[in-house]
């Protein structure tokens, strides 16, 4: 009798307590899928100072010194980011009320306690404000940048998807405390008057002359519905191009810290290099230690990218701000900076599903990241100009992937355009792209 | 003109100051080859003391690795490495930002140590020292627009050493659209110079003259050999080639010094 009693009065703590388990299992789970994924990436270069690395990370990420750079897109962008950062210590307060079944337990704080819900309810205000503007310049306005090839389908509508759920969650945040509101004005048990209502209070008129019990109902319904949101938001980020709000930190962090002009030497072939120019090495000396197959030049396929490479194509929140800067989409090549780092990811994620059909190993599928996702076209039509590389708000780096790829087919497949073979051919025997003779080097000394 | 190679200083037992890296356009292309000479002028009026490295110069390896070619760049490289360092080379000066991105950032990793400067932050030091004065001359009022070449703008934070210099000639600066570190590429980069461009709606360079097109310059200055001709060609294909013109830096200076 005693027992049953019990679980009556903690139903509702025992189900939150399980949805929150199942929510945020759920999500470790595929966090561990989303490291492990990127592990597959061949090591990188990330020494440097670390100082540095910390100062790009709150410039950039924290600060979002780059997202300005576009006012509009910045501002609507910062209003979301710090609406998502400071409601979030209102769900702070949701979760432990929904453990212990408190109501509001940080009502305690008093005037700061008005201060802080009145600030999340003007947030949540902007936030919506913020994203019908979004909505409009995705659906309505038609930016270039939102209806390029590579948006159709998925990650149209992901990206819809998106501001709808953060619609809905505001929405929802706003009607609760209008109901708890309208209850704390009758009176209601446990409903004691706390908070301040900037916003909801012009909603509260909504829900004039329902019964008490109506009006518990309805907040009830909002607060589980918007916890029970949030909890598959988290979960949907996985699958979504909105993994960028906990990404865009590790990825600022690790970005490149060099010149952007500055392209990594490959190792190994420095190695050979060095073995062909020196005239006292024997060409063939067995190698000594462990007769190691030589490593492949370049990237076919996600593998024989770096880990940063494949972080930065789980971090793309596909804004298209590189692809827009990029000069040969602009002039209608079919190179999309944005593209490569979808397609890095598809086939990351493909890699991925393939190895937990196979007990964690991956099967050889026939397929790889070059062709299959990324035409040689796309990627002989770069200038490695950088731009894209500078617009990208959380230092992403399509161009080193696309010099990887290029790599690959020259080194291992001589596969260069034929005009470029031609350019390299000269460059080897006359030490010029052109076909002039090293020994007329200094003939314009000489001219007039 | 005096151009002393590294070769003909070493058999007197001098080492000049600073190595004039020419660069295969400088070297071999007709446009390019007036801007090398507009520089070797300003040298010699500011009594620098240079030489380049003549018939022992040889492409930095810049198109190959762009291309991909990791392994005819490393040779390039260190070919040019073995050369400079028998040269005993400290300092280094280059025209073409190609040239000089790679000298400064990609060579140090394969055992080539040099300051490496481009030719307009050099320029730019010269005037600060007084070792030349440029007074606006002919420029004064004329109307230019400065194309940032990518590889010593976005990729290596050059912006302002060439505009400090323009503004010196008492010309009137006008900025395109896309300047600085939004400036749109001239489409050579990255070995594009020496193939024919992907199927598109417009070629690159057409769509970067159209930008300073807008601006209704005079001039269209730039600094960088490759942006040079890209521009020169965006021009002609307008069919403004008779009212403005695409010239270097160092042109502008060597112009306006009467040299």
């Amino acid at each position: 009798m005693y027992l049953i009693f019990f679980m009556i009065t903690y139903i509702p703590n025992i189900v939150f307590a399980i949805f929150l388990a199942l929510g945020i299992g759920y999500f470790t789970k595929n966090v561990k899928k989303l490291i492990r994924n990127i592990r597959l990436g061949k090591e990188a270069d990330v020494h440097g100072d670390k100082g540095q690395r910390w100062k790009n990370m709150s410039r950039i990420a924290l600060g979002q010194t780059k997202m300005v750079v576009r006012p509009i897109a910045g501002l609507m962008h910062i209003i979301v980011y710090l609406g998502f950062v400071i409601i979030n210590i209102e769900v702070l307060e949701i979760i432990i009320d929904g453990l212990l079944g408190t109501h509001r337990i940080f009502a305690f704080m008093g005037g700061f306690y008005d201060f802080l819900i009145g600030s999340f309810e003007i947030l949540a205000l902007l936030v919506i404000i913020a994203v019908v503007v979004f909505w409009i310049r995705r659906n309505m306005i038609k930016l270039q940048r939102f209806i390029k090839p590579e948006m159709q389908g998925w990650p149209k509508k992901d990206g819809n998807l998106i501001l709808y759920i953060e619609l809905v969650l505001m929405l929802l945040f706003l009607t609760m405390n209008a109901t708890d509101y309208q209850l704390q004005q009758m009176g209601a048990e446990h409903y004691s008057k706390a908070g301040s209502f900037p916003v909801s209070q012009f909603i509260a008129p909504l829900f004039d002359g329902m019964s008490q019990g109506t009006l518990i109902v309805v907040e009830r319904s909002a607060w589980w519905l918007h916890i029970l949101g949030i909890l598959f938001f988290l979960n949907y980020l996985y699958f979504s191009k909105h993994l960028h709000i906990l990404l865009a930190f590790p990825n600022t962090f690790y970005g490149k810290l060099k010149p952007n002009g500055q392209f990594s030497n490959v190792e190994a072939v420095t190695n050979e290099v060095k073995l062909m120019l020196d005239p006292s090495a024997d060409p063939f000396a067995a190698t000594t230690e462990d007769d190691e197959e030589p490593g492949k030049f370049g990237a076919s396929d996600v593998m024989d990218l770096n880990w940063v490479q494949l972080l930065n194509a789980y971090t793309c929140t596909e804004c298209g701000r590189c692809t827009s800067e990029c000069p040969a989409n602009q002039t209608g090549k079919k190179l999309s900076p944005r593209k490569i780092m979808m397609d890095t990811r598809d086939r990351l994620e493909e890699v991925g599903k393939n190895m937990d059909a196979n007990g964690g190993t991956f099967e050889p599928d026939g397929k790889q990241l070059l062709d299959d996702y990324i035409s040689r076209e796309e990627l002989w039509a770069c200038t490695t100009c950088n731009a894209c590389v500078e617009a990208c708000p959380v230092s992403i780096d399509p161009l080193s992937i696309i010099l990887e790829m290029r790599r690959f087919l020259v080194m291992e497949q001589s596969a260069a355009p034929s005009e470029l073979n031609n350019m390299m051919g000269n460059l080897e025997n006359n030490g010029a792209p052109w076909p002039f003779n090293q020994m007329d080097r200094l003939n314009w000394a000489q001219e007039a | 003109m005096n151009v002393p190679t590294m070769a003909s200083l070493f058999a007197e037992g001098k080492q000049p100051e600073v190595l004039f890296w020419v660069g295969c356009a400088g070297s071999f292309d007709d446009r390019a080859k007036k801007i090398t000479k507009a520089f070797v002028k300003i040298l010699n009026q500011a009594k620098v003391s240079f030489a380049v490295l003549g018939t022992e110069e040889s492409c930095t390896g810049d198109p190959a690795k762009r291309a991909g070619n990791e392994f005819l760049f490393q040779m390039q490289a260190m070919t040019n490495i073995e050369v400079m360092n028998g040269y005993e080379v400290k300092k280094v000066v280059t025209t073409c930002p190609h040239c000089f991105n790679t000298l400064k950032n990609e060579y140090p990793g394969l055992g080539g140590n040099y300051e490496v400067v481009h030719h307009t932050t050099f320029l730019k030091q010269l005037l600060e020292e007084g070792k030349i004065s440029m007074e606006g001359g002919s420029y004064r009022g004329k109307r230019i627009t400065f194309h940032d070449p990518c590889y010593l703008g976005r990729a290596n934070g050059i912006f302002e050493a060439p505009r400090e210099l323009i503004q010196k000639l008492d010309a009137e600066l006008v900025e395109m659209k896309s300047c600085k570190k939004r400036g749109l590429c001239c489409g050579a980069g990255g070995a594009q110079m020496f193939k024919e461009p992907e199927e598109g709606k417009k070629d690159v360079n057409i769509e970067r003259t159209e930008q300073a097109l807008e601006t209704q310059p005079e001039i269209i200055a730039a600094a960088c050999p490759f942006c040079n001709t890209m521009m020169t060609d965006g021009v002609k294909n307008k069919e403004k080639e008779a009212s403005i013109k695409v010239l270097d830096v160092a042109e502008l200076i060597a112009d306006a010094e009467d040299l």
